[in-house]
């Protein structure tokens, strides 16, 4: 595959598996306890949370990327102050993961959510009246109970991450080999002249891609509900 | 070891007040739905904090709230055994039951998985996920689950609500078996009086959110006196449809094809109604009854014939109009020499119209 991409196009999709990877990895802990305090827990400011949440989904990702921007650039005061420990995200490969893990950030949320939702407290309480605190009864009972529900979601992040665009070109640029993920060299390739077999080629490994996450989505899928007792 | 309970929890329609012990053996707190039953479970268990409770089990308490004790479920060592099992899908029998094992450290070993899976017959099972069991399977591991846990108390809140009438009898004798293998108090909720009779070492009735009654089972069953939910259980509930309004006074009802008259109702012809056949309002004549004042007779067989601890016993009788319990002497069952297939003639001196929620 490395012969028949050029080093420019095979270097914008590893770059884009190596931000989507990362994307999926910080937002599945955040994402589940996200989703276990919406489902469970009762508490102030509940309501902002959802609507601060779901806000990449419905904004344009341009205004999205914008407001990492000012927030998380080199101007931006969380930015300045991450700068000072040596974590960087302007115009950083990191920056990317982090555009594609805030857009990707609620549609994983919703389907743990959904999926947490559709387990019975009634066995949670089984479990605790077995001896299990409440830490052994979430990874005992509730996380496993969930896994199909994380798994689905981790494959919409992990598509989302791949596909985000808006955000990421606003946030931190196209930069080939920092931050021209594969939509970004699709792009790039398209405003060339002589630029559009490259852009084809990408569009190919895009589909394989693609067809390659929902293939193995739904093997797994299958095998962690058997796991699970759901069929 | 003695389980003393005292909570108090206002609900919007009525308010719960119960004041009991439960000594060793095996309580039955027995009443109709609603009377509040699951709530004291709940509340043993640590599931629901009472706006006002004191639970101890022996010297240990694990609910005080006016000194703010309250000890988490799972800390309370209460073995509790659900109307609906609660397994846990993602594991197959043998985790389930071992579940709540490892948790119970540096308890006594007497409660080993052999003896239990040999106790409760799961041996077949033990690798089976439990959507794979019947109901009564489910039931059993459910009990090995808790017992495996090595509670110092057990709870089962209904645990035979779910099952059709052949496995409740299959899952009743290892409640015996539990109640006398080990020496850990159970408390038992139940609204079938069936359960009580043969489960029950302690009666503790609950009516409306309040103790009616407390005491041995033996006492409590064989006493006329023990209305409560007693009466409404012991005693017949059948459906029956209005067929007419009488001149004089009475309305006769269609059972089954068999005739019931009653002081005139206020339903409509044709209405359904449920109608309720006290056990101690049921007379048995061997002979078809002549010259007697009583009008409603129904003929039918005798399905069975228990007798308690008391003087008394409680026949049924299978009429076209359905099953009528008669609670007689033993001394009657005797004389007449009463015994199961045997024609018979249940003269009823009453006939009440039962509330919507009788029997259910």
């Amino acid at each position: 595959m490395t012969d028949w991409l050029g080093p420019e196009e095979w270097q914008a999709v590893a770059l884009s598996l190596k931000v989507a990877f990362w994307a999926v990895l910080g937002t599945l802990p955040l994402g589940v306890l996200t989703a276990f305090a919406m489902a469970r827990w009762r508490f102030v400011g509940r309501d902002f949370l959802n609507v601060i949440i779901h806000l990449p989904l419905v904004l344009p990702p341009v205004v999205t990327g914008y407001l990492l921007l000012l927030t998380f650039g080199t101007q931006g005061a969380v930015g300045q102050a991450l700068q000072k420990v040596g974590i960087v995200f302007a115009f950083h490969w990191t920056g990317a993961a982090l555009a594609a893990a805030i857009m990707a950030f609620p549609l994983f949320v919703r389907a743990v959510r959904l999926s947490l939702e559709a387990v019975d407290p009634k066995l949670e309480q089984a479990a605790a009246t077995l001896g299990a605190s409440k830490p052994r009864v979430f990874f005992t009972v509730t996380l496993p109970l969930i896994l199909p529900g994380i798994l689905a979601g981790a494959v919409l992040a992990f598509a989302k991450a791949m596909g985000e665009f808006g955000a990421t070109i606003t946030f931190v640029s196209n930069i080939p080999g920092q931050t021209r993920t594969l939509p970004s060299a699709v792009y790039a390739f398209l405003q060339v002249p002589d630029g559009e077999t490259s852009a084809m080629r990408l569009v190919v490994v895009s589909v394989i891609i693609a067809c390659a996450a929902l293939i193995l989505s739904e093997v797994l899928a299958r095998r962690v509900s058997v796991r699970v007792g759901k069929s | 070891m003695t389980l003393f309970v005292n909570i108090s929890q206002s609900f919007e329609s009525f308010t719960l007040n119960v004041d009991f012990e439960a000594p060793e053996g095996l309580t039955v707190l027995f009443g109709a739905s609603g009377a509040g039953k699951t709530t004291v479970a709940n509340a043993v268990a640590g599931l629901s904090q009472p706006d006002e409770a004191k639970i101890s089990v022996g010297a240990r308490v694990l609910s005080d709230t006016r000194a703010n004790v309250w000890v988490p479920p799972h800390r309370r060592d209460i073995g509790y055994i659900f109307q609906e099992g609660r397994l846990f899908p993602h594991m197959n029998v043998r985790k389930n039951l071992l579940y709540g094992r490892a948790l119970a450290r540096g308890r006594t070993d007497e409660i080993t998985l052999e003896r239990v899976v040999e106790m409760l017959g799961l041996g077949d099972l033990l690798d089976r996920r439990p959507a794979h069991l019947s109901g009564g399977e489910k039931q059993r591991v459910a009990i090995g689950r808790a017992l495996l846990a090595r509670p110092k108390m057990i709870l089962a809140d209904e645990p035979l609500a779910a099952l059709d009438e052949p496995r409740k009898a299959e899952i009743l004798p290892y409640f015996e078996l539990l109640r006398d293998e080990f020496s850990i108090p159970i408390l038992y909720v139940s609204h079938s009086i069936a359960e009580v009779a043969r489960l029950a070492t302690t009666v503790v009735a609950l009516e409306k959110g309040r103790v009616s009654r407390v005491g041995p089972a033996g006492e409590v069953l064989s006493d006329p006196e023990f209305t409560p939910a007693g009466v409404r259980a012991v005693g017949a509930v059948l459906e029956a449809k209005v067929r007419e309004h009488h001149s004089d006074g009475l309305t006769e009802l269609e059972a089954g094809g068999a005739a019931l008259f009653l002081p005139k109702l206020a339903h409509g012809v044709g209405k359904t109604v449920r109608v309720r056949i006290a056990a101690h309002d049921v007379i048995l004549s061997r002979d078809t009854p002549k010259g007697l004042s009583a009008l409603n007779i129904l003929s039918g067989k005798i399905a069975t014939v228990r007798a308690g601890d008391g003087p008394g016993a409680i026949v049924s009788i299978d009429t076209k109009a359905g099953r009528v319990l008669a609670r007689v002497t033993r001394r009657s069952v005797q004389a007449m020499e009463l015994a199961e297939g045997q024609a018979i003639h249940a003269v009823v001196k009453s006939v009440a119209v039962a509330p919507e929620d009788v029997g259910r």
